[in-house]
């Protein structure tokens, strides 16, 4: 076209980055992708290898190396030969690695942008604008915390080697996300990147060679899921760091399960986009095109379900189709693309039967009119109208451009509507009211909120999901922990195989010896009533000397079907102030000394203690219940430093339903050190008590009744622990499991939990020493206690 | 290539404005960080190269409102800012680029009221029309009478536009009536003669009171809005452009009438017009990318477009001497 020409039509034109250094460096590389294996690239062990294409020709770019069992077992071994040392170079030594890291992905900031855009199909805008920056700054963040790991995390030490299977949407950022905080901690690596995407992963390796990172501590095995599952199962791994879909975070979860491998999984999502009535509509519409139409919506955060209040809906319809039609599609190397190619031709076969499915359950289908370039995996921006809740689209990750929307009649119901997903990861708050967002943000269950703004990332700022959205934080401090253990975490001893006495259902009582002047029955406690267990069976519980001296009820599924239940209706605990709480928590440790002669010869009674160590014990308890009402109003949120002009709110959240199987050989020090921290912190219990000790628990309840404490916030279930265990499990509406038993108990929590992603806290057969306070009134408590949520608030005049 | 794509260059029909009407401004609440967010990335979203970037500067020169608004200004010194508008460019660029039919000149002259006279002589028969600030520019804190005469005065030495202030006091104070009628009444004055509205956004606290008063200006009959006399601490910026431009749309969807768009001050580069440019053509489409409806108000930003015109064509960095000063 001539000047003259473009003088009238106005027209952009195109602007296309040039590729020809990334394609000079792939020519480099033989067009072939490698391990790299202990500071060297090596080939895979049986020399296979796949295409990796350009999604938006279909052009191949290289041949990935395919990895197996051997592979990620020779990085594993490289990784942990090299973990010792890398954690002995000290914090500083490793903040210089960080650092230099950070600088050489600036200065090869573009090569890096180029890369990832062919490799990936996204517009090189975001990966030029968005991406790379923020990996560089995730790397210059985390040099900053290797150089106060010591002082910031004085009892952590590093977990040894930790696999990390990451994602093809943003490949880089991922990686950096996983590996910064995991080398800053003193840890080494074996990293995938997705079978999709290698390039900017072999490009990272070749920049750890450069800045001379110590062999062995970055390992790069390249592969398709094989290769992850080779590494989820590999045994010499002590954390698994995965990134990807529930359905595959569900199997790592089952894999690990028992292992005692750290977990943490940031999985789907459905994110809430919510429109209030008084927001700012036209700064509202560029959110949107932010929150679904960045990186083709392939973002496990993109806010994919739009509500807006029925009362703008019709408005700010109109306002948003009119921008859809100002998009553009096309290659991802032309600067003026808002959208590039979607991964590959499974993923846009994927996208268009979801869309048909939305369209065939009443949907209205608006899409961008741009023209879309004939070859490649293109998809337009879409906008599926008049859809319900009920609706497949409106419930399941879509993973491509493509915005539900829904509206809503109240701000009560714009949270109902937004939190009626099995997702949990992010929410989005448009208003102008701060009164109103503030309201809505803690009540919305997602992990990373935004206030007037989307799809905002930092290094200081965690990110990940409530619920089925994965558990874990990457960024911020919050992040730091999943790296990291207590140092006296490593000293446990494995409990002894317990004996559990042979518990039958007692039919007559054999009672002989009894302390108790009037006959005693003891019940379950739910929803703080003493109830009879459902089954109608007793169990015996024995003195030390093995003399039965009582019966426990035998608790069974449907008893803890009424305490979840119970436990859902005791919102109010979760609600209330941190003040409040302690004043409960003091008058409980208050009624119970009132009670100590009592306790104590239970104690004795059950454990053959000696009045002394009774004494001991229940005097600690006391101690125990103070401590964790110190911290009802002290477990602080923080401020994240964002680079940005926003309050970055890192809120402390109660968990929720929390189930608590005691540690069967502490007593009544162990029920009291595992219940009080979680009432705290304002979460609600269902307690499941040692079977030897069960009476105390029973006892206990008479405590609680006089205590202030409202209904259903402790719920005690005594009877068979596996059995009960195993019912909670696999319960949807429990939120948290702490779990002290055997190895194979911690086994069947992790595994079971897997179907509801419930977050849980096993100790694998490790035995706590409840007298020691470092142990027992650990962080960890505090850390088990919450969902860390992020919220976002952007502010200006 | 739709037809709705192409720049329209038919006549805009004048907004006759509306009646004070609160209820259409009241409820607005500008988003400041979602604002500078789309602002920060309008120009890294879209940009125009090679032959493209020629016909957008080229574009962009006839938005100028090429300006002169200082105490010393002479005849003399305004006699060479009219050749300036009507030459903006050294005519061998202009062969080299193929544009001569094109017959590119600036939007328009700007000066204070005593210099109207020369610049009108200076463009008889180029079709350039002259430009007069007015009302007391640029404080305006002067009596609302005076404000009229001068207006009639400027109109009546041949100003076919006329750029007033809008008392910020008013707008600092609340008191959007007041603003409505004085502007109403400025309108009036005008007669045929253009009302280029001047917010002075810098002066205004909020972009809340920038949309706000963008809105009032535009139901009191004004054709254009515009940002800022150039002698604010902050003059145009694309965060208020964001602003005012989503007023102007919401203006025309209700009402169906154009309002032009004339950021000025501070707009120095080619880079800067480009960005401006496309902020317009995003927000409110090609049909807005005419001197009938967007100005520059400008005066060293036509030196580096002309710079930038002459590396397109040599691929050397050019150096301001080799162009004509205005």
């Amino acid at each position: 076209m001539s000047i003259k020409e473009i003088f009238n039509t106005m027209d952009y034109g195109t602007a296309p980055e040039n590729s020809s250094v990334a394609k000079a460096w792939l020519q480099h590389k033989n067009n072939s992708f490698e391990h790299y294996i202990n500071g060297q690239w090596q080939s895979p062990s049986d020399n296979k290898y796949f295409a990796s294409k350009n999604p938006v020709n279909n052009e191949t770019l290289a041949q990935v190396a395919d990895g197996n069992v051997a592979d990620v077992d020779m990085a594993v071994k490289a990784a942990q030969k090299a973990q010792k040392a890398w954690y002995a170079l000290g914090g500083h030594q490793r903040a210089k690695y960080l650092y230099a890291l950070a600088r050489q992905i600036q200065k090869h900031s573009r090569l890096f942008s180029v890369l990832e855009t062919l490799d990936n199909g996204k517009p090189i805008r975001e990966s030029r604008d968005i991406d790379i920056p923020l990996v560089a700054r995730h790397f210059y963040h985390h040099a900053g915390w290797a150089q106060l790991m010591d002082s910031e995390l004085p009892n952590a030490e590093p977990l040894g080697v930790v696999g990390q299977i990451i994602p093809w949407n943003f490949p880089l950022l991922m990686l950096a996300w996983k590996v910064a905080p995991a080398l800053a901690m003193g840890n080494t690596i074996v990293l995938k990147p997705a079978e999709f995407t290698s390039a900017t992963a072999v490009l990272f390796a070749q920049v750890c060679d450069e800045i001379g990172l110590p062999k062995g501590v970055f390992n790069l095995v390249l592969g398709d899921g094989k290769a992850g599952q080779a590494i989820v199962e590999h045994q010499d791994i002590a954390k698994i760091a995965f990134t990807g879909s529930t359905a595959v975070g569900r199997l790592i979860r089952q894999a690990t399960a028992g292992t005692g491998k750290k977990l943490s999984l940031e999985l789907g999502g459905k994110s809430a986009f919510m429109v209030f009535e008084d927001a700012d509509l036209d700064s509202v519409v560029e959110g949107v095109v932010d929150a679904i139409w960045f990186n083709q919506g392939q973002v496990c955060c993109a806010g994919s379900r739009l509500l807006v209040q029925e009362s703008i809906n019709d408005k700010f319809i109109a306002k948003l189709k009119a921008r859809m039609d100002k998009l553009v599609i096309g290659d991802s190397l032309d600067k003026n693309v808002d959208m590039g190619a979607v991964i590959d031709q499974s993923q846009l076969t994927t996208i268009k039967k979801m869309v048909q499915m939305g369209i065939d359950d009443g949907a209205s289908l608006y899409q961008c009119g741009a023209e879309l370039p004939e070859n490649g995996c293109f998809y337009p921006p879409t906008l599926l109208t008049d859809v319900e809740p009920a609706s497949t689209v409106a419930q399941q990750e879509i993973f491509g451009p493509i915005l539900v929307a829904m509206t809503f009649r109240t701000p009560k119901e714009a949270v109902q509507i937004a939190n009626n997903s099995r997702y949990g990861l992010a929410a989005s708050i448009w208003s102008e009211n701060i009164n109103l967002a503030l309201d809505i943000a803690p009540q919305v269950k997602a992990g990373v909120v935004w206030v007037n703004c989307t799809n905002m990332f930092d290094a200081a700022a965690g990110f990940g999901g409530y619920r089925e959205s994965g558990f874990g934080r990457e960024g911020g401090k919050e992040g730091l922990y999943e790296y990291v253990k207590e140092s006296w975490q490593s000293q446990l001893s494995t409990i002894s195989p317990t004996k559990n006495k042979t518990i039958s259902k007692a039919v007559s009582k054999n009672k002989t010896a009894s302390t108790q002047s009037i006959d005693s029955t003891a019940k379950l406690y739910i929803g703080g009533k003493q109830v009879r267990p459902d089954s109608g069976y007793s169990l015996p519980v024995y003195d030390a000397n093995g003399v039965q001296i009582a019966e426990v009820p035998d608790g069974s599924r449907k008893d803890i079907r009424n305490a979840v239940e119970a436990a859902n209706k005791a919102t109010g605990w979760t609600n209330t102030s941190g003040h409040n709480r302690a004043q409960v928590l003091y008058f409980i440790a208050e009624n119970l000394s009132a009670r100590q002669a009592e306790f104590c010869q239970r104690i004795s009674q059950l454990t053959g203690k000696n009045a002394k160590d009774a004494e001991l014990e229940f005097n600690l308890a006391i101690s125990r219940i103070f401590t964790w009402a110190a911290w009802c109003d002290k477990y602080d949120g923080q401020i994240h430093q964002v680079p940005t002009r926003a309050v970055s709110l890192a809120m402390k959240e109660a968990m929720g339903n929390i189930a608590i199987v005691a540690p069967e050989e502490a007593g009544f020090i162990g029920m009291i050190s595992t219940i009080m921290p979680a009432i705290a912190l304002g979460n609600r219990v269902i307690f499941v008590p040692s079977e030897q000790s069960a009476l105390l628990a029973t006892d206990f309840y008479q405590v609680l009744n006089t205590s202030d404490l409202p209904a259903g916030v402790i719920n005690i279930i005594t009877g068979d622990r596996d059995g009960l265990t195993d019912t909670l499990a696999k319960h949807y509406d429990i939120e948290g499991f702490w779990y002290w038993g055997t190895i194979e108990g911690s086994k069947q929590v992790e595994f079971e939990a897997a179907a509801t992603m419930k977050r849980t806290w096993v100790n694998n057969g490790k035995v706590f020493d409840w007298y020691n306070n470092e142990q027992a009134q650990s962080e960890l408590f505090l850390r088990n206690c919450v969902e860390i949520k992020n919220i976002w608030v952007p502010y200006g005049a | 290539m739709s037809q709705d794509n192409k720049v329209k260059s038919t006549h805009i029909e004048r907004n006759p404005g509306m009646d004070f009407t609160p209820s259409l401004f009241t409820h607005i609440n500008i988003n400041r960080s979602a604002v500078e967010r789309r602002a920060a990335t309008l120009g890294k979203r879209r940009s125009v190269k090679k032959h493209h970037q020629a016909a957008w500067l080229l574009k962009a020169i006839t938005f100028i409102d090429l300006t002169t608004l200082a105490g010393d200004d002479t005849p003399g010194k305004v006699k060479r800012l009219c050749q300036k508008a009507k030459h903006p460019v050294r005519q061998d660029i202009i062969q080299a680029l193929n544009v001569e039919d094109l017959n590119i000149t600036t939007g328009a002259v700007c000066v204070y009221h005593n210099m109207i006279t020369t610049a009108v002589e200076s463009l008889k028969n180029t079709g350039i029309p002259v430009a007069a600030v007015s009302t007391g520019f640029p404080a305006g804190q002067t009596p609302l009478n005076i404000k009229l005469s001068e207006i009639e005065a400027s109109v009546a030495s041949g100003a076919k536009e006329i750029d007033i202030v809008i008392s910020r006091e008013k707008v600092l104070t609340g008191d959007w009536q007041a603003i409505y009628d004085e502007v109403k009444a400025y309108r009036k004055a005008c007669k045929d003669a253009h009302l280029k509205t001047i917010l002075a956004t810098g002066e205004l606290a909020t972009l809340t009171n920038v949309a706000k008063a963008s809105w009032v200006c535009m139901m009191a009959g004004a054709d254009f809005i515009k940002t800022s006399t150039g002698k604010e601490s902050v003059n145009a910026t694309l965060e208020f452009s964001l602003v005012m431009v989503r007023a102007i749309r919401e203006y025309f969807e209700l009402t169906g009438y154009k309002i032009g768009y004339k950021p000025a001050g501070g707009i120095q580069t080619a880079k800067q017009a480009i960005e401006y440019m496309i902020l317009m053509k995003e927000e409110l489409g090609n049909d807005w990318l005419t001197p009938e409806l967007f100005r520059f108000g400008a005066s060293s930003l036509l030196g580096d477009i002309e710079r930038q015109l002459e590396h397109h064509l040599t691929g050397s960095y050019s150096a301001s001497y080799r162009h004509a000063m205005s």
